[in-house]
């Protein structure tokens, strides 16, 4: 739940990157951290095992300048992806305003993108909310290994699988080359601020 | 308790109930934060300053593990959070549900005064929504 903060005109938006084990969720914060750093103000925080996997979350703090007059911070964070971690994903989606969807488009990830998607939705109702109502966006991540003759999924199967029901915005990219990224961050953060001036209004 | 939009009635009685009751008797700087890690209102004393947004976004998520690990002990909860250092102590405590306050202090401050000046603090805070 976004916090507005009425004395100081701050309004505190949390968005997630949600996703199967190495999708390019911590890729994708670490584009924003370096593309953005003007408007990042603290250094990015990042929970990782010594093997490099996200063990709790990323997290990296954003200033995106003012909405009617409120300075608008974005807080955003990564879930860690491995199946075994799904307690900790609970927590990280405690309070969520935002989710994008990192899906991994190599052929034998099918399987783990609709694993994960099917326990964001379970993860979401137990939080009482909707995969269907809250704000959402799809990645359709490591498409550049499209360029090396790696097998990837097509897009519209990606879009069958994953978003037949959903038909919420959706993006080809690479968040090692930054393709799309920002795009990605644009559109989860305007679907996401519309959702809150919908809710107050 | 919506707590979603706070009222600036509501954070400038925070606010003074903070400085009044904690940043007075010498705790360098309180944060009242909620379980999403979002911050509420911040107090200091003008001469600690910390990076207090990613500070929040680890301590909600320390706070939602020991939770957590109070649960699988059979506890309902701990509800005394405590991290001792040479120099800086933070110490953790519920306000409601939704809410947690947070007290970062030196060793010039006792943790028995602490905690009794953190239960009155709480004891206030919880009336401004009464």
């Amino acid at each position: 739940m976004s916090f507005i903060n009425l004395k100081d005109k701050v309004i505190q938006v949390k968005i997630v990157y949600y996703g199967p084990g190495r999708g390019g969720k911590t890729t994708n914060l670490e584009y924003i951290n370096r593309r953005f750093r003007k408007q990042i103000q603290s250094e990015m925080v990042s929970l990782k095992t010594h093997g490099d996997r996200t063990l709790f979350f990323d997290f990296l703090p954003f200033d995106m300048g003012q909405i009617k007059g409120f300075d608008l911070k974005i807080q955003l964070y990564t879930v860690p992806g491995q199946i075994k971690y799904n307690a900790t994903r609970k927590l990280v989606l405690r309070g969520v305003d935002g989710v994008v969807f990192v899906a991994d488009t190599q052929q034998q990830m099918r399987g783990k993108n609709i694993g994960s998607l099917n326990q964001l939705h379970e993860n979401l109702a137990a939080l009482k909310e909707s995969i269907f109502r809250i704000p959402l966006v799809m990645q359709y991540n490591k498409i550049d290994l499209r360029k090396q003759g790696i097998p990837v999924l097509p897009t519209n199967l990606l879009e069958q699988d994953l978003n037949s029901k959903l038909k919420v915005p959706s993006f080809e990219a690479s968040a090692l080359t930054g393709y799309n990224v920002p795009e990605t961050l644009k559109k989860i953060i305007s679907s996401t601020v519309m959702s809150i001036q919908r809710k107050l209004s | 308790m919506n707590y979603g939009v706070v009222s600036q009635e509501q954070l400038e009685k925070m606010d003074e109930i903070l400085t009044e009751k904690l940043i007075k008797i010498g705790v360098d700087c309180v944060v009242i934060i909620d379980m999403a890690g979002n911050i509420i209102t911040a107090k200091d004393n003008d001469k600690n300053k910390y990076d207090i947004y990613s500070f929040a976004a680890l301590a909600a998520g320390n706070f939602a593990t020991v939770d957590a690990m109070a649960k699988l002990v059979g506890e309902q909860e701990f509800s005394l959070l405590f991290h001792k250092g040479t120099d800086c102590n933070i110490h953790f405590s519920k306000v409601d549900d939704e809410l947690l306050l947070i007290s970062m202090f030196g060793k010039e401050i006792s943790l028995g005064y602490l905690r009794l000046n953190v239960a009155e603090t709480i004891e206030a805070i919880r009336k401004l929504w009464a």
